[in-house]
């Protein structure tokens, strides 16, 4: 059973000189949990305003829950929780009557459903009474959480629910989105964060409007067909550079305390040559180890290619 | 229902949290309405006039003593000559001059004795006008007062009660509907026919383009909320508040202070009110479906307000307008409301005179807010 469908969508801003996305296909099984992976312009939240229904689409059909969201957008908006990247609650309403708020519209009320945002709304309780836009980011978050949650949805939009979220915060957001998969809902979350990849069941790389590559991220992972190695001196900065200019290295990337690197040529005794090279160039405590690919790896690996 | 009595619910709430709103919407239109009219006068006092009297006889000092007395001219200067009075007006010290000729006194008591054969003793008066009201209106004044002082000097030599020789046609007028002629009389109405538009039209397009610039429309556009819904719970709160202070002008200030009581049928009075809202209101609506920011909100609200001010008769009777201008202010909702407060409350028209007025503001709601609906949309 597949909960979201996309075929081919398309959508341009400015009569069609920006094209944000495009003819992207994919798809999201029911009680999935399902990341839609990409930098800023990708165009995710593009995606995501089609798929709830305020965006309409220059090309290709979409299905959500089995309705088209062009058609069919009074149900679909009956039964998707949204999240939009940008905090979207009534800043001068408190954090008890946003909720409540939010609960009536939908014809239900918080009691109804209080399960559903128990574990949440139990962190936001010593606030009730705060106004949302007094709120810490990570609170905001919660709330924002909550509010898409307060009529049981089938399924969840989350538009980089963790952007501007502190580590803790974010550590605790994705803890709390496992718990809502395992109450059978399904959740499409975009991030920007490729370390939060691993997190989803199944994920999409985005860029530039076009889709990369779909699958789990073991698998994506998986098919990083090169040996990486990670590479680190003295001196980072001339290093980079040192080690585009040996002539064996196929692509090298600074990734935060070490360099990645692969070989134009796979084979174990080039390590050795490279750091001859490198000695040579007055490198000083020169590491060199092999390590396993990220996703991040993987993400400018597609892009290169 | 249920939907709608929440958004109105919440509606509220903010409104009233609003703590730089709040005085803006009840305090700042009672203020206005207490201020405004007083400064929005067209009896003009205080014109300075410089005097030049080349006589100094006592029918001239009578004539200055008169013209001092009236209340409207304050008596910037006495002067000799010409030159120093002109030197008056060029650096703004004076807004009219009067010269007095020599022999004034003589001429005139030798003329108007000689009963008849006169062409009468010439006054020279000089205005300034680069303000056109005030010039005009100065030298109206001094006209009459002169005119008086004539008929005076008449009355002193004509001793004899015996007939005048020349029939003349005496105009007395009486002002209808106010007596007085108070000023505030007319422009109290119209003032708050202005202030009413102003929340109606701004407060509504503002709040609805806050929440667009807030983001908080996108939340509310993935919820079943119908549009008809989200516009109500945006118009109702407004069109309340509306009708609250156009009372508290209408009672508070209008009666209490000014003491001007409406003459006519008040329910007639405020289901005009509650039709002319709704236009506005609709106006307001129509603003913010066409902008995406409160700046830009706000400026064509302006715009509109500041042709609404010029060009509704507040200030300037209609009829006297250039054509096209007539064309325009017939387009300006705010026209027909100042009208119809001044016919409700100072005439006391009934519905058979203001009827035409009103189907012209169902007119105006229909189709303010029919386009603005038409061009609101929760999908872009």
């Amino acid at each position: 059973m597949k909960d979201v469908i996309l075929n081919n969508i398309s959508k341009t801003y400015n009569k069609g000189i920006v094209q944000a996305v495009n003819a992207v296909s994919f798809h999201v099984d029911k009680g999935e949990l399902f990341g839609l992976i990409g930098p800023d312009g990708a165009g995710k939240t593009s995606i995501f305003r089609i798929l709830t229904t305020l965006l309409l689409p220059n090309g290709g059909t979409a299905s959500v829950n089995g309705f088209d969201v062009v058609k069919d957008y009074k149900t679909i908006r009956k039964n998707v929780g949204y999240m939009p990247g940008r905090f979207s609650l009534y800043q001068d309403l408190s954090v008890q009557e946003n909720l409540n708020f939010f609960a009536s519209i939908f014809n239900t009320s918080v009691k109804e459903n209080y399960d559903l945002i128990k574990d949440i709304y139990i962190q936001l309780e010593p606030f009730k009474d705060r106004r949302a836009g007094k709120l810490s980011g990570g609170m905001k978050q919660k709330l924002a959480l909550c509010c898409a949650l307060i009529h049981r949805p089938t399924i969840l939009f989350l538009d980089e629910p963790t952007t501007g979220v502190d580590v803790v915060s974010r550590k605790e957001f994705w803890e709390m989105l496992k718990r809502l998969k395992q109450q059978g809902i399904t959740i499409l979350v975009s991030t920007p964060y490729m370390d939060e990849a691993t997190l989803c069941e199944r994920i999409a790389l985005i860029q530039d409007g076009r889709i990369m590559s779909i699958d789990t991220p073991e698998n994506i992972i998986g098919k990083f067909s090169e040996s990486l190695f990670a590479v680190k001196s003295d001196n980072m900065g001339s290093l980079l550079q040192d080690l585009k200019n040996t002539g064996i290295i196929k692509s090298c990337n600074a990734f935060g305390a070490y360099h990645h690197v692969t070989f134009k040529d796979n084979n174990q005794n080039m390590n050795e040559k490279l750091i001859r090279v490198l000695e040579e160039k007055q490198h000083t405590n020169i590491e060199l180890r092999p390590i396993t690919p990220t996703i991040e790896d993987c993400f400018i690996k597609l892009m290169e290619d | 229902m249920r939907t709608l009595k929440f958004l109105l619910q919440k509606e509220f709430k903010q409104i009233f949290r609003n703590k730089a709103l709040l005085p803006l919407l009840f305090v700042v239109p009672i203020m206005q309405l207490l201020i405004l009219p007083l400064a929005a006068d067209y009896e003009i006092k205080n014109i300075n006039i410089t005097i030049v009297d080349h006589d100094h006889s006592p029918y001239s000092h009578k004539l200055i003593s008169k013209i001092t007395a009236s209340g409207y001219f304050k008596l910037a200067n006495y002067v000799i000559g010409f030159n120093e009075a002109f030197d008056d007006i060029e650096k703004d010290r004076a807004d009219l001059i009067l010269e007095i000729p020599q022999g004034f006194e003589r001429n005139l008591i030798r003329e108007d004795g000689a009963a008849g054969q006169t062409d009468g003793e010439q006054l020279y008066v000089a205005v300034n006008a680069i303000n056109g009201v005030k010039a005009n209106l100065g030298s109206a004044y001094l006209n009459r007062i002169i005119a008086d002082y004539n008929a005076d000097v008449r009355m002193e030599w004509a001793q004899m009660p015996r007939f005048n020789l020349f029939p003349t046609i005496e105009i007395t007028s009486s002002n209808w509907f106010n007596p007085t002629m108070n000023y505030r009389f007319y422009m109290v109405p119209g003032i708050l026919a202005l202030l009413v538009t102003m929340i109606g039209a701004y407060m509504c397009a503002l709040n609805i383009v806050k929440e667009k610039e807030v983001g908080t429309i996108e939340q509310i556009n993935v919820t079943p909320i119908k549009k008809y819904q989200f516009i109500l719970g945006k118009l109702l709160p407004f069109w309340f508040i509306g009708i609250v202070v156009f009372t508290m002008g209408l009672f508070g200030v209008g009666w209490l202070v000014y003491g001007i009581i409406p003459l006519g049928n008040l329910f007639l009075l405020y289901a005009y009110l509650g039709v002319y809202l709704i236009a506005v209101l609709g106006l307001g609506l129509l603003i913010s479906t066409y902008t995406e920011t409160q700046q830009q909100a706000m400026s064509i609200a302006f715009f509109f307000m500041m042709v609404f001010i010029l060009m509704s008769g507040l200030f300037t009777p209609i009829d006297g307008m250039p054509k096209w201008a007539y064309v325009i202010t017939q387009f300006s909702p705010v026209t027909y409301f100042i009208e119809v407060m001044r016919m409700i409350v100072l005439k006391g028209s009934e519905f058979a005179n203001i009827k035409t007025h009103f189907l012209i503001m169902v007119v105006f709601a229909v189709v303010l807010n029919g386009w603005a609906i038409y061009n609101y949309k929760k999908t872009s």
